[in-house]
């Protein structure tokens, strides 16, 4: 469950990006943040996922209040989030399996089991036969899914995402879109910055609009 | 506990592939760090086996004891009893006779010695305590000095006193010496994690947004700067063997020049062990620093 109450962020300079913004987002459900370019998605998304800290108001995530955490207390928590940018984020020197298999090290899992898990969050997202090719022998709409890939194989609790259809053609976009349906429908809450209206038609989610950092009416 | 120890063991073999991903570059680093401690290190050994050549030279730590020409066997014998009690060594008594005979076998002296009335030598003591310690030497020879019907105790202090200070300069320098390329292998440290942590930027990014925490992103440079330090530190031991089984053979000669038997000694495998120790640290230290500055940027 996500829960922000007075949710504001001030960036350097006094600008605010998300202004008083209070919502709930119960467990395993899908939200849609949307709102034209600058309403303060990417923002809102940054503080869900602790790469933002909030200026003032509170954020609380699966009980805890991301507002209050300690630094050292932030690594834990990102790892119940699947984070998924626009940009990807993909290692470049690694290959699709590398790449997948960072979170797992980063949790400390054996690398037998961890290599299992991570061929079958490739296989859940069609990549298995790529799995030695590196990123850059992969087209957009397979990188985005190698993300995604990368994103769940730690089995969070939530997944993120900021724009993740933002650089892809029609098809690979909706590619993408059943990818992330899948997840809410085993029980994940899928939590999708995004303007791209198809997501509406298409599965009818819960959304959450902002303008100008404030949440529309 | 499995977790830790899975990253510990993941951290030591990333940084086992840095080492060998480039191998020229490892090969060079390795070699300014080995250089930089062989020199200190050949130092400690030089200055070592000085130390061992200057106590086990005949005579340098000798104290002669004279006895007054009125000493009897009995006054002898009483000094005998002290010198069994205080002096933790060897002594040899030299009666007076037979250092008259040695006086009378020396070249031109044998005249002049049968021209004297009377034997002009008293009854000696030559000791050698186990204490070479130029202060442990004075010490004894003020005891012995205040001993009946001793009439004279020779004690070449000066030269041990000169010996000893030369030595201890000689370790100061050293000290100064190693402090310097210790300084130096930091710094090498220093900027080759400082280089790879400015090319392993977006991983480390990546990373960190996906929940790794500071121990994760900094152990690999740790192990890498250890790793680095401790093979340097096993460079340099080579180096300082190889240098020592050159010498070897000229010392051997010079000292059987000089009428004596020397052989170098050769530092063992606590030494080594001690100098990819001394590495591992400087190179761990150096990673310490690099990355907490290099990292700050990532915050």
């Amino acid at each position: 469950m996500i829960e922000a109450s007075n949710l504001t962020k001030r960036y350097p300079g006094g600008f605010e990006a998300v202004k008083d913004v209070s919502f709930r987002i119960d467990a395993g459900q899908m939200v849609l943040i949307t709102g034209h370019s600058g309403a303060g998605k990417t923002t809102l998304v940054k503080l869900i996922s602790t790469i933002e800290r909030p200026t003032s108001g509170s954020l609380v995530v699966n009980g805890q209040n991301l507002a209050a955490l300690g630094r050292h207390a932030i690594p834990h928590v990102r790892r119940h989030f699947g984070l998924v940018f626009q940009d990807q984020k993909l290692l470049f020197d690694r290959n699709a399996l590398d790449n997948v298999l960072l979170p797992l090290e980063i949790a400390g899992l054996p690398r037998r089991e961890a290599i299992r898990r991570a061929q079958a969050a490739l296989d859940k997202v069609g990549l298995l036969a790529r799995e030695k090719a590196r990123p850059i022998a992969l087209s957009g709409g397979e990188q985005q899914r190698l993300a995604i890939a990368r994103a769940v194989v730690n089995r969070p609790t939530i997944l993120i995402a900021d724009e993740p259809t933002g650089n892809l053609d029609a098809e690979s976009g909706t590619a993408i879109l059943d990818i992330f349906a899948d997840f809410h429908r085993v029980g994940v809450t899928v939590v999708v910055a995004t303007h791209d209206q198809s997501w509406i038609e298409r599965y009818h989610p819960n959304v959450l609009r902002l303008d100008h950092g404030r949440v529309a009416a | 506990m499995n977790a830790w120890f899975t990253q510990h063991r993941a951290a030591l073999v990333a940084a086992f592939r840095r080492l060998w991903a480039a191998p020229l570059n490892t090969l060079l680093s390795l070699l300014v760090i080995g250089i930089a401690l062989t020199l200190p290190a050949f130092g400690y050994v030089a200055l070592d086996n000085l130390r061992d050549l200057g106590r086990n030279a005949t005579g340098v730590q000798q104290i002669s004891l004279f006895m007054n020409l009125d000493a009897s066997k009995k006054d002898v014998g009483e000094i005998e009893n002290r010198l069994r009690a205080a002096a933790n060594g060897k002594w040899r008594f030299v009666p007076k006779e037979e250092a008259l005979k040695r006086m009378q076998s020396s070249e031109g002296m044998a005249e002049i010695v049968a021209s004297l009335p009377r034997n002009p030598l008293p009854d000696a003591f030559i000791v050698e305590p186990t204490n070479t310690e130029p202060e442990a030497l004075e010490i004894l020879r003020k005891e012995i000095a205040g001993w009946p019907k001793v009439a004279h105790v020779q004690l070449d202090s000066a030269w041990v006193k000169r010996f000893d200070a030369f030595l201890r300069l000689g370790k100061l320098a050293l000290w100064m010496l190693a402090g310097l390329f210790a300084a130096g292998l930091v710094a090498v440290t220093f900027n080759t994690i400082r280089l790879q942590v400015m090319a392993q930027s977006a991983e480390i990014e990546v990373a960190r947004m996906i929940g790794a925490t500071d121990g994760f992103i900094r152990r690999p440079f740790y192990y890498f700067g250890a790793l680095q330090g401790a093979l340097g530190g096993l460079l340099a031991a080579l180096l300082v063997l190889g240098a020592l089984r050159l010498l070897a053979g000229p010392v051997g000669e010079l000292a059987t020049l000089y009428g004596g038997a020397y052989s170098l000694k050769l530092p063992g495998f606590a030494a080594i062990a001690a100098l990819a120790g001394i590495g591992a640290l400087l190179g761990w230290l150096g990673a310490q620093l690099s990355v907490s500055l290099s990292l700050r940027k990532f915050d």
